[in-house]
């Protein structure tokens, strides 16, 4: 049989490539960047490379579904485990982007809060969005979404995220949705239509973010007044000596989960590092390092008090507080993010 | 004689041909393909071709359906049909998930119309089969339909998007107006520096020249942070005045439409100023002399001879700047306010984050068009290969 050169050339280079790859590292773990990925690093990834005796690389994901769909179409999985948002996780599992898990490799479900339970993730940390300012620039704040929107007290640009996700959330709340309505009005054509309306107040002021990292950085140059934020990276902020105000009044709450890349290659040791990850006594460091909750139930009784009160599920932060329905918007995501986008362009 | 050349060209077309042409090619092709559907639901989409489209399809339809969904075993597959059908309604991406879901479970093998609507009631709707019926086609119109924010509604009648949809119109509109407003101050900006290299002493022109390609040498992303960097509320820009005395309070310089042009400008100047220097350069001192000496005016002279004469170089710049202005999009979104979203940045969204690469596709054959036509228009007004320098 004769070959056809170029496609030898081209598989060649393919191997070499693929070699390459394979040589770089045992397995590559990926977060969500910034001082959030620091904190998994000196938390998870290193102490569970050393235990383990492999090596690892890292990369960052925000949300370029795209980049996973062709790895795993092509069969050229170079990503193992991966931090996930909770909706995204529920729609990648469907459509098996993610594996099933082997809960019995991982852990005892009973251990954890129920949440953090799914078929294809592991709870891997509780965040929550709420909204802060400089209290270098300001002095009295606004207190609560419906202040978050006043303009006249509190004039300057607010940071929102670029996303419909928890930003219809917070106008509905700041329109006076009471919290058990929340998602029973944004099912709604009218609650979305009143969503958009209640944006359209600041929509000249806004400044959107991406990036988690975003917002700090522009409250810290001052081009934004107040914005919205996951907690984690205000608190951060604060312990390299900012004054941030962060406000825990309607604030909301989720997880992200770790999950495992369909076909990757090293699937077993993906599975040995998320059950690493889960264990009591290594949660337990992270609210230390960046203040996230932790859904092992049994770790978090072991965070030490001061970081315990930066966690977004202490009880004083919990007051006022709505669970993000992460079902919902598995459910609307690309019927509000449409609208979403077309409000945003106009 | 003509096979040398052909033969030492040849690596590069091959190398065009399969990493350029090949892919976009295939990449264009999904502004109009269906084929999601069809894959998965290979015996309805038989089933529905019987079907004449009115009212709710025959009982024959409904199984075909549900043993397509119950039968399946391609998850990734099914997830692409599922957002092909959500694109037609929405929530439909949910619908066939829990209806496969539910109809695996099952173990009864009645599956039929009864089922259905006993799992979802949506499935009694015709909307939703009205859908299937559009996404089984084999070609479809619906992406480029949508890149000007229009629709099929379930009569087959083209129709606008509801309001609250409407978004592509607008958003290459914008695009067009930035890409002539970012034009328009760069010739102003670039057409003095041009001369000025042009005409002053080599030392101080190479010097000129050096500070107008330096933002070649640095990543587009590093440009755009550092230009964040400078013109925040706290920045140089901000600092300096106040410090000067000329503003009290800082100014808003950027993450609005004025900090979009400052910095799309900056990118885009060497796309002015080395089409322009070049043609200038290439003008005989003697024709200004000569002017003065039949005795024009230097401003006569400048607007009746000098400027005709560069008008093949502005004509490059121009058309090579605005074409590369409107097809940014890291930099509005980065710098740009609330609504300066650029169309580049609908395609990068569908390509990359919602994975609708039929609309990501047709948003790009529209853009691509328009840059041919102007390029074309263009070409003919000015002389193409003198725009692409070949005379």
């Amino acid at each position: 049989m004769r070959t056809n050169p170029i496609s030898t050339l081209l598989s060649a280079a393919a191997i070499l490539v693929a070699a390459q790859v394979a040589h770089a590292s045992d397995i590559t773990l990926v977060g969500a960047g910034g001082v959030l990925q620091d904190a998994e690093r000196a938390v998870f990834f290193e102490p569970f490379a050393k235990q383990a005796g492999i090596s690892f690389s890292e990369d960052s994901y925000a949300g370029e579904q795209a980049k996973i769909r062709a790895m795993v179409l092509s069969k050229n999985v170079t990503w193992d485990v991966i931090q996930l948002d909770h909706a995204e996780m529920i729609v990648g599992c469907d459509e098996g982007l993610y594996q099933k898990l082997d809960w019995p490799k991982i852990g005892n479900p009973e251990d954890f809060l129920p949440q953090a339970v799914q078929p294809c993730g592991v709870g891997a940390f509780a965040w929550s969005f709420v909204f802060a300012y400089d209290q270098d620039r300001i002095v009295d704040g606004p207190k609560n979404w419906v202040d978050f929107w006043d303009l006249k007290k509190w004039p300057g640009k607010r940071g929102m995220r670029a996303s419909a996700r928890l930003t219809l959330e917070a106008a509905l709340l700041a329109d006076g949705v009471k919290n058990e309505d929340l998602y029973k009005v944004l099912a709604t054509d009218e609650g979305v239509t009143r969503a958009f309306k209640k944006l359209d107040e600041i929509k000249s002021q806004i400044v959107w973010w991406t990036t988690g990292a975003e917002p700090i950085e522009r409250l810290a140059a001052g081009d934004v007044a107040v914005t919205t934020a996951f907690n984690g990276r205000v608190t951060t902020a604060n312990q390299n000596g900012r004054h941030f105000a962060l406000v825990w009044d309607g604030q909301m709450y989720g997880q992200d989960y770790w999950g495992i890349v369909s076909g990757s290659p090293h699937k077993d040791l993906a599975e040995k590092f998320i059950a690493f990850a889960s264990q009591p006594e290594i949660q337990s460091k992270l609210p230390e390092k960046i203040a996230y909750g932790i859904m092992n139930k049994k770790a978090i009784a072991m965070v030490p008090p001061k970081a315990a009160e930066a966690m977004p599920t202490a009880p004083q932060n919990l007051k006022n507080a709505i669970p993000f329905d992460a079902a919902f918007w598995a459910e609307n995501d690309a019927d509000l993010t449409a609208k979403f986008e077309a409000w945003r362009a106009r | 004689m003509t096979i040398a050349p052909i033969l030492l060209c040849a690596p590069l077309l091959v190398f065009l041909i399969v990493f350029f042409f090949a892919p976009l090619a295939v990449m264009l092709s999904y502004s109009v393909r269906n084929s999601e559907v069809p894959i998965v639901l290979p015996n309805l989409s038989k089933a529905i071709a019987t079907w004449d489209g009115l009212g709710l399809p025959p009982a024959s339809v409904f199984s075909a359906l549900a043993l397509d969904l119950k039968s399946n075993s391609d998850s990734m597959a099914l997830g692409e049909a599922a957002r092909r059908l959500d694109f037609e309604v929405p929530g439909y991406r949910a619908l066939v998930f829990k209806t496969a879901r539910r109809l695996q479970a099952d173990q009864a093998s009645t599956s039929g119309r009864d089922e259905l609507t006993r799992i979802d009631a949506r499935w009694a709707n015709p909307r939703y089969w009205s859908a299937l019926n559009r996404a089984t086609a084999s070609l479809t119109p619906a992406f480029f339909l949508a890149a000007f924010d229009l629709k099929m509604d379930d009569l087959g009648h083209i129709t606008r998007v509801e309001e609250d949809r409407r978004v592509y119109l607008d958003t290459f509109l914008r695009t067009f107006q930035i890409g002539g407003t970012v034009t328009l101050l760069c010739l102003l900006l670039g057409y003095p520096i041009a001369f000025a290299i042009t005409v002053l002493p080599r030392r101080f022109a190479a010097a000129l020249t050096f500070s107008v390609i330096l933002p070649f040498w640095t990543s587009l992303l590093v440009r755009t942070s550092a230009w964040i960097v400078v013109l925040s509320k706290d920045g140089v820009v901000n600092s300096f005045l106040t410090r000067l005395g000329v503003i009290n309070e800082p100014l808003q310089l950027i993450f609005n439409r004025t900090g979009l042009y400052i910095v799309m400008v900056h990118i885009l100047l060497p796309f002015m100023v080395l089409p322009i220097r070049s043609v200038m350069q290439g003008i005989s001192p003697n024709y200004m002399k000569a002017s003065a000496s039949l005795g024009a005016h230097p401003f006569l002279g400048f607007f009746k001879v000098y400027l005709p004469l560069t008008l093949p170089g502005v004509g490059a710049g121009c058309l090579m700047t605005f074409i590369i202005a409107i097809g940014y999009y890291i930099t509005p979104a980065l710098v740009g306010g609330a609504g300066d979203n650029m169309i580049s940045f609908f395609i990068a969204f569908h390509t990359n984050s919602v994975i609708n690469w039929g609309m990501a596709a047709a948003l790009g054959v529209v853009l691509l068009s328009a840059v041919l036509l102007i390029f074309g228009t263009f070409g003919r007004l000015l002389g193409l290969s003198r725009i692409v320098a070949l005379k």
